[in-house]
């Protein structure tokens, strides 16, 4: 039973962590169609944030959850400037975006490494996440319970976000319709850039679930974007439960093969995997029919 | 179209080589009429002798090889102040290898072939001296190499003062064997040196009756260790040795201690965690062992004159670390073996190199002339709230280099 408890328990919570990196771009790439490369460096400007956060308010009970809506803060301004910079002048060129970011991702690199230096900073829990229960013979520690409940919120506010706001209904019609959406008073310039803050925001919030799991270094995001991007596609793009069912398996799957094999090996089959179920499905798990042009 | 085209790439290409091998066969020759381009342009008629300093100081390799830089500084400006290297003042050449393995390869040629420095300094990761190996071996040229690596390796143009493998693995070894450990966990980052520490580990493992509960290994810049904690705490060892390295360490730690190990269950013994790495894991890791060469904690008056001169150039709050001990140690090391041999020829420093010694900060280090390591002592320490390492146990007296573990029988370099 703990053979099967255990790799289950840890592969459900760092499905939790790669579901936020991947809600970010469900909204970004899934939804406005940027590959934004640098999504990985947001996390990690997220999880610099929580321990920044840690330096002025030195209680980490507080200081933990107080950095999570900064996160949200740093990391969407960050993606906002990215829009408003680079990314507005080539919606059209995605090829030319993914090369761009790529590098915008490396200065960013080197920027934390100038700032924080390469070695990476401890960043404490907070008193009340000390500590572990035990599941069925698994010790399962409350941080990585915590990346489960913080994803579940995450996921529960944009999909409030989308559903419910009248935001949330602009940028689904810019999605499917674009100029339609224009003719009908939406300003979808305006609806690009807010959304583009959301996604990166989140990001950032993912950055302090990796803070928490793992402390911080510069370039932890490169860990997290290829990973984060399968998921989004293995998900279908459009929609959010096939990312959420897709972070939950890629994250099950890869503890499973790790528990069986090694690390290295579960990575490699895990990617094979995603790689064989796109090409026997390449829309991914579920689809949105859209009357969209873009 | 197309073919022609190729052709003409190919052959511009071809012409560019061409040109490359013409142009670097005259720089040679230029240099003293027609003298082989092995022969050395080193100038050693002036009151200065250049050496080159090759460390990372950008890029992910920076933090760690700064230290070195800043040791090697520290070495020549006490020589210099001392009177220099048979009467010559150091004069140093800083190259940045920028934590690139080509651009180490690329810079130590320009050091020692168009600076003409003497010998050149530095080098961290194994690949990075890989690369410099052929360059180096190829201009008969000198690298010393300060980092404890993977042994298996002895060049006649490298000096290596860090520690091999039966001078850090094999002592940590027996001393987990003398505190009657029966049980133990392999947990490492996967890339050369955990492949070779670990395999060396099980052949000796099997030899002292130690059993091998797991071995674990995730990629170098993986953070998520969760699923193989819970293995090591399902199979209870004794004691786990880390082979990780870098920030891996960080999540590998967080995880052990949050599913409910610690030093009481199942203590680790680290081979790359050190003064500079136990403050920045984000748990309190008192306690747990570590096994190098040096620390900053040891009681010898050349530690102590080290660290108080370390501290008055860069800091108060510098730690002093293992790497930046043996590196150092080399600098002297050069200078004990040019005085010997009254010469700064390659040929006649590695004539001469057997039996030179230092009193280095770490203890009394003597050179193998047969494989250019050092004789160094192991030791274990044990993380103090402070973060500094006490010093529990150490090998009886230093420990000859052994970089192909010829002298023990157990050895099975085939075997899996």
């Amino acid at each position: 039973m703990e053979s099967f408890t255990t790799p289950l328990l840890t592969g459900t919570s760092t499905g939790a962590i790669l579901l936020i990196a991947a809600l970010g771009l469900a909204l970004t790439f899934g939804q406005m169609g940027v590959i934004n490369m640098a999504h990985g460096e947001f996390l990690m400007a997220g999880a610099y944030t929580t321990y920044l956060t840690q330096q002025v308010v030195s209680s980490a009970d507080v200081s933990v959850l107080l950095a999570i809506p900064v996160a949200f803060l740093v990391a969407g301004l960050l993606g906002l400037a990215l829009e408003a910079g680079i990314i507005r002048w080539m919606y059209h060129r995605p090829l030319d975006t993914l090369l761009v970011t790529v590098g915008v991702g490396m200065v960013l690199q080197q920027l934390a490494k100038d700032l924080f230096g390469a070695q990476g900073d401890p960043v404490r829990e907070p008193g009340w996440l000390q500590g572990n229960l035990t599941v069925l013979g698994y010790h399962w520690p409350y941080t990585r319970m915590f990346t489960i409940v913080l994803a579940v919120v995450a996921l529960g506010g944009l999909a409030a976000l989308l559903k419910r706001t009248r935001f949330g209904r602009q940028i689904r019609a810019t999605v499917q319709n674009r100029d339609l959406a224009e003719t009908m008073g939406i300003s979808t310039r305006r609806v690009d850039r807010i959304t583009f803050f959301v996604g990166s925001g989140l990001a950032g919030v993912g950055g302090v679930a990796v803070a928490l799991a793992s402390g911080t270094n510069p370039t932890l995001g490169t860990s997290y974007i290829i990973p984060a991007f399968l998921v989004v596609v293995a998900g279908g793009l459009g929609q959010l439960r096939g990312t959420v069912l897709a972070a939950w398996l890629v994250g099950v799957v890869t503890a499973f093969l790790t528990d069986w094999f090694s690390g290295s090996t579960a990575q490699v089959i895990t990617f094979a995997l995603v790689v064989v179920f796109l090409q026997v499905r390449p829309q991914g798990l579920f689809t949105v029919r859209t009357r969209g042009l873009a | 179209m197309s073919t022609s085209r190729t052709r003409l790439a190919a052959s511009t290409a071809a012409a560019l080589a061409a040109a490359l091998v013409l142009s670097s066969c005259g720089g040679s020759k230029s240099d003293d009429g027609s003298a082989a381009a092995a022969d050395s342009c080193v100038d050693t008629s002036g009151d200065t002798i250049k050496l080159g300093f090759l460390n990372s100081t950008s890029g992910a390799m920076a933090i760690s090889e700064q230290t070195v830089r800043d040791s090697l500084l520290l070495a020549a400006k006490e020589i210099n102040a001392d009177g220099g290297i048979l009467g010559k003042q150091i004069e140093p050449v800083e190259e940045d290898g920028a934590s690139d393995p080509a651009v180490f390869a690329e810079k130590i040629g320009k050091l020692l072939t168009s600076d003409c420095v003497a010998a050149v300094f530095g080098g961290w990761t194994s690949a990075s001296r890989k690369a410099m190996l052929p360059v180096v071996e190829g201009s008969n040229g000198l690298l010393f190499y300060p980092v404890q690596y993977e042994g298996l390796e002895a060049s006649e143009n490298i000096y290596y003062t860090g520690a091999t493998t039966n001078q850090q693995i094999i002592p940590a070894m027996d001393f987990l064997a003398s505190k009657g450990v029966k049980t133990l966990f392999l947990a490492g980052s996967d890339y050369v040196f955990p492949r070779t520490a670990n395999k060396i580990i099980k052949q000796y493992a099997a030899e002292l009756g130690i059993e091998i509960v797991g071995e674990e290994y995730v990629p170098l810049d993986s953070d998520d260790w969760s699923t193989q904690v819970a293995k090591i705490v399902k199979a209870k060892p004794d004691f786990v040795f880390n082979t990780i390295n870098g920030s891996s360490n960080v999540g590998f730690i967080k995880a052990y201690y949050e599913q409910g190990l610690g030093p009481d269950t199942s203590p680790i013994i680290s081979v790359s965690i050190a003064e500079e790495e136990a403050p920045a894991m984000g748990k309190d890791v008192t306690g747990q062992f570590a096994a190098w060469n040096y620390f900053q904690s040891v009681e010898t008056p050349a530690n102590e004159a080290f660290i108080e001169a370390f501290q008055a150039e860069y800091g108060a709050d510098r730690p002093t670390s293992d790497p930046m001990e043996a590196a150092y140690t080399s600098l002297y090391l050069y200078k004990n073996i040019v005085e010997k041999a009254e010469s700064f020829d390659v040929d006649d420093v590695n004539a001469a190199s057997d039996g030179v010694s230092f009193d280095a900060p770490e203890g009394t280090v003597t050179i193998d002339g047969e494989n250019h390591h050092i004789a160094k002592t192991g030791l274990i320490g044990r993380i103090n709230a402070e973060n500094q390492f006490d010093v529990v146990w150490s090998s009886e007296g230093p420990i000859e280099p052994d970089p192909f573990l010829e002298g023990y029988d157990w050895w099975d370099p085939s075997a899996e």
